[in-house]
């Protein structure tokens, strides 16, 4: 097969088009009689010009270079990767879905809107939490959403505590979040259980503690026993508890983040609801609230009127707006046609096939690497290379070496406090077989560390490009095509 | 376990044979390290489960209570705009390579995720005029809060100028936003239709990190961002655009005026209006700002062999790394539709672009003519592009009610956000004909008189 490695701008050629719009029904305008004469483009944006067949090979030479979940099994730990259902796309396509406008009256957007409605009461059952906001697009704003209440909260008490803490192995989102909303972060260190080590939660939890950020099951895939615990020792100092859900497939219909204790929980609906990660998004990071923080949520409010569904700005405590008119409403659809397909034996079905996917991969795996906290995991559990890298491989050698097998690596060095950490998540919608199969490959690849590691640390030796320079592409940075910049390449292959 | 699920693959012997292997009877088992007191005790309480084929004409019926702007021509705009998208764009972004793929952290079989948001990056560059753009923010709002904690990180000062004839619902986010490391946003009044200059040159001062305004502005009207980039240029105020893409194919582009940083909505170029979301927000800066963007960003390298490829750069800027340090949290973005509007771009190509501004503005112009003729005042003084603001001599609801007896849904209500309730927002793209923008007319006649 010949290879494809062209840009979009190097196979245009003036005059070529794509698409075709319709002749112009009215009279024309001139622009200079309209526009002052700054103000009008001087250089045309210099957009591609391609057929339609061309975009297509284009684009399907693109998707060709692209491993996703439906290409093959996709491991990587805390995001999640499980099947995308198509019926999902399918109903998000839907005119009466896709081609509505978020000002229409709301009259003539019932649908869309018991649909929202809907979606809030589920998922706050889902959580055990008393009202949903589905506003935030992604995790990551959802948890400065609740931050902000939390802040509001707490004004509204008359207190102003600086302080949020967040354990060592928390996704980099929660201290980030925690800063973005004007909080100083404490981080907690982990005991040797790899958990909250509660002695040292009580040395930090003071009158200045806003919030604890918790991810339970956490990062490691295990789960935190002492929640209860750690509740009480939050709340009894007067702080909140924030439930980040990346992790919440584990849960589902077995406990909910607010028989826990939580205050707060965000949900990421590209984890365990389904819609697609889309290459990086979007996704969808509504947020669950218990009863004293309703007030305080972002408007609008979708609420219900007797019969009908309206939209609600009248909520004076409210954080106000964090995101454009309803959230990811796309994204949402999906989430909910999931929840319909599912029902609440599937949800929790989903969950226990979820665990005992990580825990069989994990005791077949566990003889050939370090394993760091050897128990039972929830929906994922780590593994540590350092075995490996006492044999002069390193984790990311293995990572590159599984490729060459038609598997994405699982997520590597996270959580930080994790040496040479390998972080994996099977999820419920893997065979037996392919984790069968997947296993063979790592214990292969364990066995080759020992035997043969040039081949691991040559590795890939089967994907279209090799090992790509990253240290050039942040000292040099080329972000932008430029015409100037290609000659300049040609000439330096050429000189090469 | 009982029932069977399509996206459950375990048989009774798969689980029998794991549960085996792991020495337990039970997958309860896995679950004992839940506390007893905090263990769910029956089944969530949410509806049962709803096979394929019922379900799918459960979710025709609910689509089928919204009223889409295929049956209904819409003259809604105020930042989502019901534009033409072609074929193609649903069809690549269907590849399920790229839409069941996440964060390219794996270059080497990540590559056409990759090259897809260098491209996109290029096109945005191309139509803002601006040195540097991210692979895509959530949305067009957002994107311009995160402009403005931007210019108050870099320039240490703690107010942000914003004109009110920015959309509100971006003045709301960034005044959520303002609320975190706690800086001011100050509003800047209107003259008219635009922002007023004399306001901006009293307000502004040593302390201002920002002057932020809309291009074309909430009503349509196009900004002079010449005469606002020399008020700002006075106390080294950064100046911040936020811009309509497809209005960049005939408007000069805000890198030309002196914009620091470019934000947006790419939901006119190929993303549809979908109740409001998901859209997709752009974020383009000058070269100073580079290493100050939020979000994703891919540059090009090379591998061992010298082979161009494309990797996720720059990434000391972010959160994974900096932490608590970040300036902005942003992990995941819209990247899906970011490819769904560089295909977009791609099919319209440098010739359509303009051809559908152009059809933008003259479909807004004719309408906007034909109302003067008929006696309705446009409100707008500065040239406007596909949306103007139309005076009435009845409340815009009443209006409304009578374009939708008559199948139209009408434009946007000046009333709740500017107090002007007799005041309609009308946005004209190329998908109204003649013949529906003379019916509005009619039917808006007939509604006033009657």
């Amino acid at each position: 097969m010949v290879e494809y490695n062209d840009l979009i701008f190097e196979i245009s050629r003036s005059g070529r088009v794509g698409s075709s719009l319709p002749e112009s029904d009215v009279n024309k305008v001139d622009l200079q009689d309209k526009f002052p004469k700054h103000l009008i483009r001087d250089i045309p944006a210099e957009l591609p010009e391609v057929s339609e067949l061309q975009l297509v090979r284009h684009y399907t030479a693109l998707s060709n270079k692209n491993h996703g979940i439906d290409n093959g099994f996709y491991p990587l730990g805390s995001c999640t990767m499980k099947y995308n259902p198509k019926i999902n796309e399918d109903v998000a396509r839907l005119e009466g879905f896709s081609r509505i406008h978020p000002y229409q009256p709301a009259e003539t957007a019932q649908g869309a809107l018991q649909l929202l409605y809907e979606l809030q009461e589920e998922l706050a059952v889902i959580t055990g939490m008393d009202a949903v906001t589905l506003q935030p697009s992604a995790g990551a704003q959802g948890e400065w959403t609740g931050l902000m209440m939390v802040k509001a909260y707490l004004k509204e008490k008359g207190e102003t505590r600086t302080k949020v803490l967040v354990p060592d192995s928390a996704h980099g989102t929660n201290p980030a979040s925690a800063t973005v909303a004007g909080f100083q972060t404490v981080t907690i260190p982990s005991n040797e259980n790899g958990l909250v080590d509660v002695e040292e939660l009580k040395k930090h939890v003071d009158h200045d503690t806003a919030a604890l950020m918790l991810t339970n099951p956490n990062t490691l895939g295990l789960f935190e026993k002492e929640i209860v615990e750690i509740a009480k020792v939050v709340h009894e100092a007067g702080g909140l508890l924030y439930y980040d859900g990346a992790n919440a497939n584990a849960i589902l219909g077995k406990t909910t983040p607010g028989k826990m204790g939580f205050d707060i929980v965000h949900l990421n609906l590209h984890k365990t609801f389904t819609t697609p990660h889309g290459g990086g998004g979007p996704g969808a990071g509504p947020v669950g609230v218990k009863k004293k923080l309703i007030p305080y949520l972002p408007v609008p409010r979708i609420e219900k009127d007797e019969d009908k569904y309206v939209i609600d700005f009248n909520q004076p405590l409210s954080i106000g707006r964090v995101k454009g008119y309803y959230g990811n409403f796309g994204i949402l659809v999906r989430a909910y046609t999931y929840i319909r397909t599912m029902g609440p034996e599937g949800l929790r079905q989903v969950s226990e096939s979820a665990v005992l996917h990580a825990n069989y991969l994990r005791k077949k795996l566990e003889p050939y690497f370090e394993a760091p906290y050897s128990q039972i995991c929830k929906h994922e559990f780590v593994l540590s290379g350092s075995k490996q890298k006492k044999l002069g491989v390193r984790t990311l050698d293995m990572a590159k070496r599984l490729l060459d097998f038609g598997y994405h690596p699982p997520t590597i060095y996270f959580p930080l406090n994790v040496e040479e950490c390998l972080m994996i998540e099977p999820t419920e919608t893997e065979s037996k077989e392919t984790m069968d199969a997947f296993a063979d490959v790592m214990i292969q690849i364990a066995k080759e560390v020992e035997n043969n590691p040039d081949v691991v640390l040559e590795s890939p030796h089967t994907t279209v490009i090799g090992r790509l320079d990253e240290v050039q592409a942040a000292r040099q940075p080329i972000l932008r095509y430029t015409k100037e910049e290609a000659v300049e390449i040609d000439k330096e292959i050429v000189k090469s | 376990m009982t029932a069977t699920y399509r996206y459950l693959p375990d048989t009774k012997q798969d689980q029998e044979e794991m549960l085996a292997f792991l020495d337990i009877s039970s997958v309860d088992e896995l679950f004992e390290d839940i506390p007893p007191e905090i263990r769910l005790k029956g089944e969530l309480n949410i509806p049962d489960a709803i096979p394929e084929p019922q379900l799918m004409k459960k979710m025709h019926k609910l689509a089928s209570q919204n009223k889409n702007a295929n049956e209904y021509p819409i003259f809604l705009g105020a930042g989502t705009y019901d534009h033409y998208i072609p074929s193609v764009v649903n069809h690549m972004i269907s590849r399920s390579e790229f839409y069941t793929a996440y964060t390219p952290y794996q270059p080497e079989i990540s590559q056409g995720e990759l090259q897809a948001i260098f491209e996109f990056q290029t096109m945005v560059c191309e139509l803002t005029g601006m040195d540097v753009a991210n692979s895509s923010m959530y949305d067009g709002f957002t994107s311009l809060a995160e402009a403005a904690s931007l210019a108050v990180a870099s320039t240490r000062r703690s107010k942000v100028l914003v004109s009110k004839a920015v959309h509100p619902e971006s003045r709301a986010i960034l005044n959520t936003v303002a609320g975190g490391p706690g800086y001011t946003v100050e509003e800047i009044n209107l003259a008219g239709d635009c922002t007023d200059l004399e306001s901006l040159q009293a307000q502004i001062d040593k302390d201002t990190a920002a002057v932020i305004v809309q291009y074309p502005n909430f009503f349509g009207s196009i900004e002079d961002l010449a005469e606002i980039k020399n008020i700002a240029d006075t106390t080294g105020a950064l100046f911040i655009v936020s811009a309509n893409p497809l209005s960049l194919a005939q408007l000069q582009a805000p890198g030309k005026l002196g914009a620091d940083i470019v934000v947006g909505d790419m939901q006119p170029l190929g993303i549809p209006m979908s109740f409001g979301g998901p859209h997709c927000g752009y974020f383009a800066v000058t070269k100073k700002f580079m290493r100050k963007v939020p979000g994703r960003i891919v540059g090009q390298t090379a591998d061992e062999q010298g082979k161009r490829g494309f990797v996720l750069t720059l990434q000391a800027r972010e959160q994974h790394i900096r932490r608590d340090k970040a300036s902005s949290n942003i992990c995941s973005n819209q990247a899906l539709n970011a490819l769904a509007s560089s295909i977009c771009m791609t099919a319209l190509g440098k010739q359509g672009i303009r051809d559908m501004a152009q059809l933008n503005i003259e479909k807004a112009d004719y309408m906007a003519k034909r109302l003067q003729e008929k006696g309705f005042v446009v409100a707008n003084e500065a040239p406007f592009f596909n949306e103007f603001v139309v005076d009435l001599p009845r409340p815009v609801k009443e209006v409304n009610t009578k374009l939708l007896e008559q199948g139209i849904i009408g434009g946007f209500d000046l009333g709740n956000d500017y107090g002007f309730d007799h005041q309609m927002l009308i946005a004209v793209t190329e998908q109204r004909t003649k013949e529906e923008i003379d019916q509005f007319i009619n039917v808006l006649e007939a509604s006033v008189n009657g």
